[in-house]
């Protein structure tokens, strides 16, 4: 066995457990830790793939900004494990059929997997001398530009969407104006009067 | 006499070893740099209110650090009764372990580094991300409402100020077209160049600042709304973890910005007489000079409001930086040089 191959039996093995964790714990916070202790795994293995720019994207835009997030909200909820076992339990047979439904969808996609037309195989050999980030993005700009372009669209929409449901005007709070504090002027707020001593202003 | 040299030779020729050691000697180097920054900071600090600072123990202070470490060391561990004690304990190991693993990838000077990645940039990026969660992390395990709000604002201050330094450092690696930060000192950068960075270097001067929490941007800690911030039930060495991750960090951004804009071990100013001098000794000057900055930005400016802060981020850093992405990319274009 070389030091490659006990490396990923390691990184696998906890990648598993901690994926498993995820799923039996009962704190919510835990879950979310457990998570990223899951992705900080797969990105081990990305790095034993030689995908060593997926592996460190994979850390910076999952574990930390995505997870951070969900951690976010997790920290605030205060649950009652009780109350979330009783309610779990009643949402047991809804779960399970979109469990089934969405096992048999991946089992399709897996099962009728093909490369988008136009690309020469779904998997790209890296060519000698060219670094795994380099040789990415000529990929996904010349091969894949389409899909690419679709994929930002998509995620533009889903963030103006958001920026849209959540956005709300609030005319009872105060907020600072930068622009109309920095164009006061002392004459708008200020009136210089020479008082006459004794007759008063 | 010869055997013994010739038995160090064959030990030096097994890697791990080798690795060891120089993971040991950067480390232990970091280290004694976090204790001697603390005692800088106190001794610049001084100097700029017109006080001594510290003076009483050791010569000049000297030894003013190792007091303050054995102080720590000496006390005791408070856990409160409400934390989260796995997790209480595990944040400040893991923020000073992030600390410290990501020097592993920083060049000290040519071929002095101990990973040269081919994707160091990201690495660094990568590793610094994960420090929000140390900070929230220890915040909610604290079980205490001002270490939760300490800990909220902290997390939100550094996601918020991480996305304005992506965009730069997309600015440099535009410019140097490499992800590896040997390649990145060493890549030419003509006038233009320089110039089109310039006002990246000054925005990620002030993202840093915020980025480690530091004054004006300390507000995690703001001792005047919610005390000590994410750190306010840890005493002892559990907040001595917390302190010396905080300065290493300080030195780690430091060292970054030395990196990708003041040309890393290179004599400054690109005068090809100064390199008789070894590049270990620019690096170090160059990274000293941030530190410096940092210091003198917290001895000289007062806190920023909450809300100014994010202001700041999200609609000044990141517009500016967004659109001067595109116009480095233009010029990197037009000039050629870069990929």
């Amino acid at each position: 066995m070389t030091p490659a191959d006990l490396a990923f039996f390691v990184l696998a093995a906890v990648l598993l457990a901690s994926a498993l964790g995820v799923v039996f714990t009962r704190n919510p916070v835990h879950a979310v830790l457990l998570l990223v202790l899951t992705f900080f795994n797969a990105a081990g293995v990305f790095i034993l793939l030689g995908a060593e720019f997926l592996a460190m994207l994979l850390i910076i835009v999952y574990v930390g900004a995505v997870m951070v997030l969900f951690l976010f909200v997790v920290m605030m909820l205060r649950v009652d494990p009780a109350k979330m076992r009783a309610q779990g339990r009643a949402a047991l047979p809804l779960g399970l059929l979109v469990a089934g439904v969405l096992m048999a969808e991946m089992a399709a996609v897996a099962l009728s997997f093909a490369a988008l037309p136009g690309a020469a195989s779904p998997a790209f050999a890296l060519p000698e001398g060219v670094t795994d980030a380099r040789a990415l993005g000529r990929v996904l700009y010349t091969d894949f530009v389409y899909p690419f372009q679709v994929a930002g669209l998509i995620l533009l929409i889903a963030m103006v969407g958001a920026i849209a449901l959540t956005q709300r005007a609030r005319p009872d709070i105060k907020r600072q104006s930068v622009a109309d504090q920095t164009a006061r002027r002392p004459g708008d707020a200020m009136e210089i009067v020479k008082v006459t001593p004794r007759t008063g202003a | 006499m010869d055997a013994v040299v010739e038995f160090f030779a064959w030990l030096w020729a097994f890697w791990p070893l080798r690795v060891v050691v120089w993971t040991l000697v950067v480390t232990i180097g970091v280290l004694l740099a976090v204790a001697y920054l603390t005692y800088a900071e106190r001794k610049v600090m001084s100097a700029m209110q017109r006080r001594q600072g510290p003076m009483t123990v050791g010569p000049f202070g000297l030894l003013q650090p190792v007091a303050d470490g054995v102080k720590l060391f000496a006390k005791e561990m408070v856990i409160p009764a409400q934390a989260d004690k796995t997790l209480f304990l595990l944040a400040p190991m893991g923020l000073f372990v992030l600390a410290l693993a990501a020097w592993a990838a920083i060049p000290f000077d040519k071929g002095w580094v101990l990973a040269n990645l081919n994707v160091g940039v990201l690495y660094v990026l990568a590793i610094s991300s994960m420090a929000v969660y140390g900070v929230v992390i220890a915040g909610w395990a604290s079980g205490s409402r001002y270490a939760f709000l300490g800990g909220l604002r902290s997390a939100a201050q550094m996601v918020s100020y991480e996305v304005s330094m992506g965009l730069i450092i997309v600015c440099v690696v535009l410019c140097t077209g490499s992800l590896n930060l040997t390649e990145i000192v060493e890549a030419p950068r003509p006038a233009w160049m320089q110039l089109l960075l310039f006002p990246m270097l000054v925005v990620f001067l002030i993202s840093i600042l915020a980025e480690t929490n530091r004054a004006p941007f300390d507000l995690p800690e703001g001792e005047s709304e919610i005390t000590g911030g994410f750190m306010v039930e840890y005493g002892s060495m559990a907040f001595a973890l917390f302190f010396l991750a905080e300065y290493a960090n300080m030195i780690l951004m430091s060292a970054m910005t030395t990196t990708l804009f003041l040309g890393g071990w290179l004599p400054p100013f690109g005068i090809g007489a100064l390199a008789v001098v070894p590049g270990i000794f620019w690096f170090v000057a160059k990274t000293a000079a941030i530190l410096f900055f940092f210091i003198w930005a917290r001895a000289s400016l007062p806190r920023f409001r909450y809300d100014q802060l994010m202001r700041l981020g999200w609609k000044v850093f990141l517009p500016f930086t967004l659109v001067w992405v595109v116009v480095t990319a233009g010029a990197v274009l037009a000039f050629g040089g870069g990929v």
